[in-house]
């Protein structure tokens, strides 16, 4: 499979008045051409400032240490040192992005029209009309019905899920090798969030684009990604494809995850919350950050972070429970396939 | 069984400006028994939060009465009596903790506020008696007594807004998305606190969700609304297992389960504007099962 982005030990910190604050430990991960990926875990645990580290949204106060490489069939980049007039030509190009909230990124006395216009006429040098047309297209890719008079108007005449279709229009319009959205639905119905994902997938199929999706929602994982990667206190504690997550998991956190769904709990009988807090990451525990809250917790979670632990060529878990001298638990049975 | 709450073609207008009007709710009729917990699902702006409110009195219809065990509490002339009951038994808590709360006043305070306000436990000790008995009964000890709100996480809050809807030993409770702003983990524990504390204390509880499987998981009955309708009616095992009406059918299928394998094979039927008839009536299609027809 061909990489478009490696990331390779990736840590991000910030200077507060309170002390450092480590919000991304040490990171590697790969995004292939044409998949999608999910990240997944609780807020605050860093899966966005993750998203914004490899687009270097983050403010000043941040500092970035490992690589980000963005490849393509024959030349990489590593675009941790780049400055940011350098940063503004790899963004359009290679990333687009969606946030969480489309009212607050769309601007609101300017027509949508205008504002995809606005994207592509700063990469491109292109007429008026040219672009303006390139818009429409865009619009009717991202299935906005009569979108010839639409570019004429401004947000405030779409609703919700349009508003998102638009955004997502924005980020398409210069065909970037990577979209990231970071919580693209968590504003949206049901209803709105399973066909802007049916969306998503029918662009990626025709552009093969790469997808990085940050989300905390494990059921829209399910439907729409290939790859997963469960984050907890600034680290990847279990990655590997949808399959491997969620029948074969072995992390206690993602059976945690799993065991938190209403969907599961009907089968199970019963709601199985994680007990506690994530811990702050001002001074992140010595050991393993989940253990005060792990169930299957050993005494060496407590001194020591366990390295990840390789089960097969895509699947990786972090837990010392994978060890060899570990006793053998069995994942609870709610996580297995034939439960579902 | 005997209805505890009884909301009768109850319609709600809200003018726009002189020429519009937004028709909030059409004509909803449902009952409440003592004691279950009712779901009521349905898209954004489909008129959820409006039937809360308007429960809670804090609307004029425009049509229709609500009944509280069998006294019209919607009417203009509701006397002094009632309406001291009625800020008794029914409490409300809402989607957003961080602002349902002062942030200038400690927990104690705001946990405390409807003792001051119903002049019950005039003494201070007694008073701190009985905060701490409610901090105990939703899993947080007396050391909050002293915090503001922004020291507290989101699901913490959450836990002070149930304190608080708690504390004047209401019999209905409205949770209007009390955990749509919460991560699933701590989603999983409010839900779980709510199902414990209706085993300990025993109240009804109105829950208003769009997270189709929470619902499914915590209520005995739920009705489904659509564009300020209510659609179907029916036992929690029963709707999700049967749905008659299409626009459920159209919502149960846009649920994504936490399963690969099924999610991936599932085709999501766009829902082309199911139009519901103006003189449509919920009729009972098998027993406690009611459509819009």
């Amino acid at each position: 499979m061909e990489q478009v982005l490696s990331v390779e030990n990736l840590s991000v910190s910030f200077d507060t008045k309170d002390g450092i604050v480590q919000a991304v430990r040490d990171i590697s991960l790969q995004v292939n051409k044409g998949e999608t990926l999910a990240v997944v875990g609780e807020s605050g645990c860093g899966k966005s400032v993750f998203c914004r580290s490899v687009l270097k949204l983050l403010p000043d106060t941040a500092k970035i240490t490992g690589k980000i490489l963005i490849k393509s069939s024959d030349t990489e980049q590593d675009i941790v040192h780049l400055s940011e007039r350098e940063m503004c030509k790899v963004r359009g190009t290679n990333f687009g992005m969606v946030f969480q909230d489309p009212m607050a990124t769309l601007n609101p006395v300017i027509p949508i029209g205008k504002q995809i216009m606005e994207a592509i006429r700063l990469h491109q040098k292109i007429s008026k009309k040219d672009a303006e047309k390139k818009a429409v297209e865009l619009m009717e890719l991202v299935g906005i019905d009569d979108a010839k008079n639409r570019i004429y108007q401004q947000p405030h005449f779409f609703s919700g899920g349009m508003r998102q279709r638009c955004a997502l229009a924005i980020a398409l319009a210069l065909s970037p090798k990577i979209l990231f959205a970071d919580e693209p639905t968590t504003a949206l119905d049901v209803t709105v969030q399973a066909r802007l994902f049916d969306l998503l997938k029918e662009i990626q199929k025709k552009t093969g684009i790469a997808i990085v999706i940050v989300t905390h929602d494990l059921g829209l994982v399910a439907r729409i990604a290939d790859r997963v990667a469960i984050m907890y206190a600034g680290k990847i504690i279990e990655t590997g494809t949808a399959e491997e997550i969620f029948y074969h998991s072995k992390h206690p956190y993602t059976w945690g995850l799993l065991g938190a769904l209403p969907s599961l709990a009907l089968k199970n009988g019963e709601l199985k919350a994680i007990q506690g807090m994530p811990p702050s990451l001002l001074n992140p525990p010595q050991g393993d950050a989940f253990a005060a809250r792990n169930d299957y917790a050993l005494a060496i979670d407590y001194k020591m972070p366990p390295p990840l632990f390789s089960l097969s060529d895509t699947h990786k878990a972090a837990t010392w429970l994978l060890d060899e001298r570990a006793p053998h638990i069995e994942a609870p049975r709610y996580t297995q396939k034939n439960s579902l | 069984m005997d209805s505890f709450l009884s909301v009768r073609d109850y319609h709600q207008i809200f003018p726009v400006n002189t020429f519009h009007h937004v028709h909030a709710l059409n004509g909803i009729s449902f009952d409440m028994y003592a004691g279950e917990i009712f779901g009521l699902v349905g898209e954004s702006g489909c008129g959820k939060s409006t039937l809360a409110r308007a429960i809670m009195g804090m609307y004029k219809p425009s049509k229709g009465e609500i009944y509280y065990q069998n006294q019209c509490i919607t009417g203009k002339h509701i006397s002094r009596e009632l309406r001291k009951t009625l800020q008794h038994d029914l409490q409300i808590i809402f989607q957003d903790s961080s602002v349902a709360l002062n942030p200038r006043m400690s927990i104690e305070d705001c946990i405390a506020e409807p003792f001051d306000i119903h002049k019950l436990f005039p003494k201070k000790n007694e008073r701190r008696e009985q905060v701490v008995k409610l901090l105990h009964l939703v899993g947080l000890d007396s050391s909050f007594l002293e915090k503001i709100p922004a020291e507290i996480s989101g699901g913490q809050k959450q836990r002070v807004c149930i304190a608080r809807a708690l504390s004047l030993q209401p019999k209905l409770i409205i949770a209007d998305e009390p955990v749509s702003s919460l991560d699933v983990s701590i989603q999983a524990q409010i839900i779980n606190l709510f199902i414990k504390l209706r085993k300990e204390i025993g109240f009804s509880l109105l829950f208003i969700a769009h997270d189709l499987a929470m619902v499914q998981y915590l209520c005995d009955r739920v009705g489904v609304m659509y564009k300020g309708k209510i659609v179907e009616i029916a036992p929690s095992e029963i709707l999700f297992k049967h749905p008659l009406h299409p626009y459920t059918q159209m919502l149960l299928s846009a649920i994504p389960k936490p399963d690969p394998d099924s999610e991936k094979a599932k085709i999501f039927t766009s829902h082309a504007k199911i139009k519901l008839d103006k003189n449509a009536q919920l009729k009972e299609s098998e027993q406690n099962h009611f459509v819009l027809e």
